[in-house]
């Protein structure tokens, strides 16, 4: 390995990509103009308007010694200025209300919600003595905004009442950011789409790493590059380095366009630093997987092809889609999921960098990524030199 | 420095059942320019690719200013510049831009890189041209620069795949003229070529090639004497029973 060698590829890489102007579009172009084009659509600007969801709230716990804790679980679902709490007296009316479009969602506390509290605390070590509970939580499956903010914000409540403003500091195993998100009172739209922008920008460097590796393979300028004492490594060096580098631009671009129109991350300076931390990491799962499709692909036609059944579902279950049920379990494989939940835990939840949750987000990409690289470079060394 | 530039020893190369190179032996010397004729799928090209590291023999063995091929492959591609068949570069590179990586790729000083380039620019008459993109280039300036790509690194020993194929004949003659300095300069070159007129001028000895066989060797004189032919292209169709042209 020399450090000249990876620089001059390095050079060589990102003069190929700017100068061609279908690469430039897809990895510079194209993302910023997403970023205006959702961000203006959905944004405070673009008339997307500030979100709150009407939630409707039963409460069959109210009349039972241990009344406090779903009174606190109330209070805190009220305080927050993103749900507006609607009370019902039963089911029924609830249910209506949902299915008629008037709420956004609809949680029934279950008679016994204290109960399961107060046994919890009498035994917390000893889960076969819980009393267990379950609380309804029925969400507009319509709402796209909805689906995807009401479950986590609930959830976060809940914990607030149950583990009081610590529950954050307690490495819990549970999936939420932080608790300045119920504090939370000027979102719009775009706030829950933005951190999605990141890992959609820089899915699609799979189909460039894809289509330029095997036109170098194809028009033998790897063979050419074999002959001379560059080694493999120095070669796929280079050619990370340079689409960390593009992520670094796409970064510095979506956040600059995103400012632009108003939208302001609840985060600061580190939180900033951290997504080009992670950006960078996800950056190698898209070489990786542009490795693994240039193996794939016998020429750089149907690289394209190929490199696009990595990039949807990453796309559709990684980014600003909504999703639901089973969905999700499945999104938990997508590295874009994992870059889009550390950034939403800072943007839009305004968690604090030394969060355990996203951490364990940049470890888990870049985790992938460094394994997806080494078994493309293992792929593409045995059959992409052909 | 080895006792020779390169020695093949009983080199065979198989393709699954077809045999392109057949126990070739070749000894080429020190400051040698070497020629490699034969017709298509003779094994001219296999020749080379083994030389310059790119497919591993079959059997026999190949060194290379002393490194073998198949066990000290980097040692090889330190000593080598490699002008391929088919001329590859990076289209939307400048022709300079092209070069330099390849002097990046070998390390050369960036001073001595800058002056040696501009000097080799000027040889091949390429001073105008060699700021634009490669994409840009004709059929002849693609070639004229790919040679520059393999020998910026002023190697030891070059290994010129059909240089001047689609070239007119100006350029041709400066290429020619490129090669012969190439040979004063001390270096050793391996030249394979279907125009015989090129190796008749160019080459200190030839080799004939044809089924993956050495079918002859020797210099281009002693080679027409022995056959008693005017030129080289006559020595090669009483020994094949082939028209190199024809054949290409």
């Amino acid at each position: 390995m020399n450090r000249r060698r990876i620089l001059a590829l390095t050079k060589k890489n990102l003069k190929m990509m700017t100068r061609e102007p279908a690469v430039l579009f897809m990895l510079i172009i194209f993302p910023l103009a997403m970023t205006f084009v959702f961000g203006l659509a959905f944004g405070g600007i673009g008339g997307g308007g500030t979100t709150s969801f009407d939630v409707g709230l039963l409460n069959q716990d109210v009349t039972s010694p241990q009344a406090e804790w779903s009174q606190a679980f109330a209070n805190n679902l009220t305080s927050s200025e993103v749900f507006v709490i609607h009370h019902f007296d039963d089911n029924v009316t609830g249910q209506d209300a949902l299915l008629q479009g008037n709420l956004d969602a609809f949680i029934v506390i279950p008679e016994g919600f204290g109960v399961s509290i107060e046994s919890y605390y009498g035994s917390p070590f000893d889960p076969s003595a819980w009393d267990n509970s379950t609380i309804g939580l029925y969400v507009d499956s319509g709402s796209m905004m909805a689906v995807s903010a009401v479950p986590p914000l609930v959830q976060e409540a809940l914990l607030k009442s149950i583990f009081g403003e610590d529950a954050m500091a307690m490495g819990l195993p549970v999936d939420i950011g932080s608790p300045a998100l119920v504090e939370s009172s000027t979102l719009t739209q775009w706030d829950f789409m933005a951190p999605g922008i990141f890992a959609f920008a820089a899915i699609f460097m799979t189909m460039i790493v894809a289509q330029s590796m095997t036109v170098e393979r194809d028009e033998g300028l790897l063979r050419r590059l074999r002959t001379t004492p560059a080694s493999s490594a120095d070669y796929m060096l280079g050619h990370t380095f340079s689409y960390m580098i593009i992520a670094v631009v796409q970064v510095t671009l979506v956040l600059a366009a995103s400012y632009m129109i108003g939208y302001r991350p609840q985060t600061g300076i580190a939180g900033i630093g951290f997504t080009f931390v992670i950006s960078l990491a996800f950056s190698l799962v898209s070489v990786g997987f542009g490795l693994i499709s240039a193996t794939l692909s016998k020429s750089a036609e149907t690289s394209t092809g190929i490199s696009f059944a990595f990039i949807m579902p990453q796309l559709f279950f990684g980014t600003f889609m909504p999703l639901g049920g089973g969905m999700e379990v499945f999104a938990n494989f997508m590295p874009s999921k994992h870059i889009t939940n550390a950034i939403a835990t800072l943007f839009l939840r305004g968690a604090p960098i030394t969060a355990t949750v996203i951490w364990v987000e940049l470890a888990i990409v870049s985790l992938v990524g460094v394994l997806l690289i080494a078994v493309g470079i293992i792929l593409f060394g045995r059959q992409g030199t052909r | 420095m080895s006792e020779s530039a390169i020695k093949i020893t009983n080199l065979t190369k198989r393709f699954d059942d077809i045999t392109a190179l057949d126990n070739l032996n070749l000894e080429i010397a020190w400051g040698e320019l070497f020629g490699i004729l034969g017709p298509n799928g003779a094994g001219k090209s296999t020749t080379v690719n083994i030389l310059n590291t790119l497919l591993e023999p079959t059997e026999g063995s190949a060194t290379v200013d002393g490194h073998d091929v198949g066990f000290d492959p980097e040692g090889v591609r330190e000593v080598i510049g490699v002008c391929p068949q088919e001329p590859a570069f990076y289209p939307h590179l400048t022709g300079r831009e092209n070069i330099i990586l390849m002097g990046d790729m070998h390390l050369v000083p960036k001073d001595v890189l800058k002056e040696r380039l501009n000097t080799m620019v000027e040889k091949i008459e390429m001073e105008d041209h060699i700021d634009r993109r490669a994409k840009k280039y004709s059929g002849g300036m693609i070639r004229r620069v790919s040679m520059l790509m393999a020998l910026i690194s002023d190697p030891k020993i070059a290994l010129l795949d059909e240089p001047t194929v689609a070239m007119d004949p100006k350029s041709r003659r400066a290429v020619w003229d490129f090669i012969r300095e190439l040979k004063e300069r001390g270096k050793t070159v391996i030249l394979t070529t279907h125009y015989m007129e090129e190796a008749q001028e160019l080459c200190d000895r030839v080799a004939i090639i044809d089924e993956g066989s050495l079918i002859e060797i020797g210099s281009p004189k002693e080679l027409m004497q022995k056959h008693q032919a005017k030129n080289l292209e006559e020595v090669f169709l009483k020994l094949t029973g082939k028209k190199l042209r024809e054949a290409i």
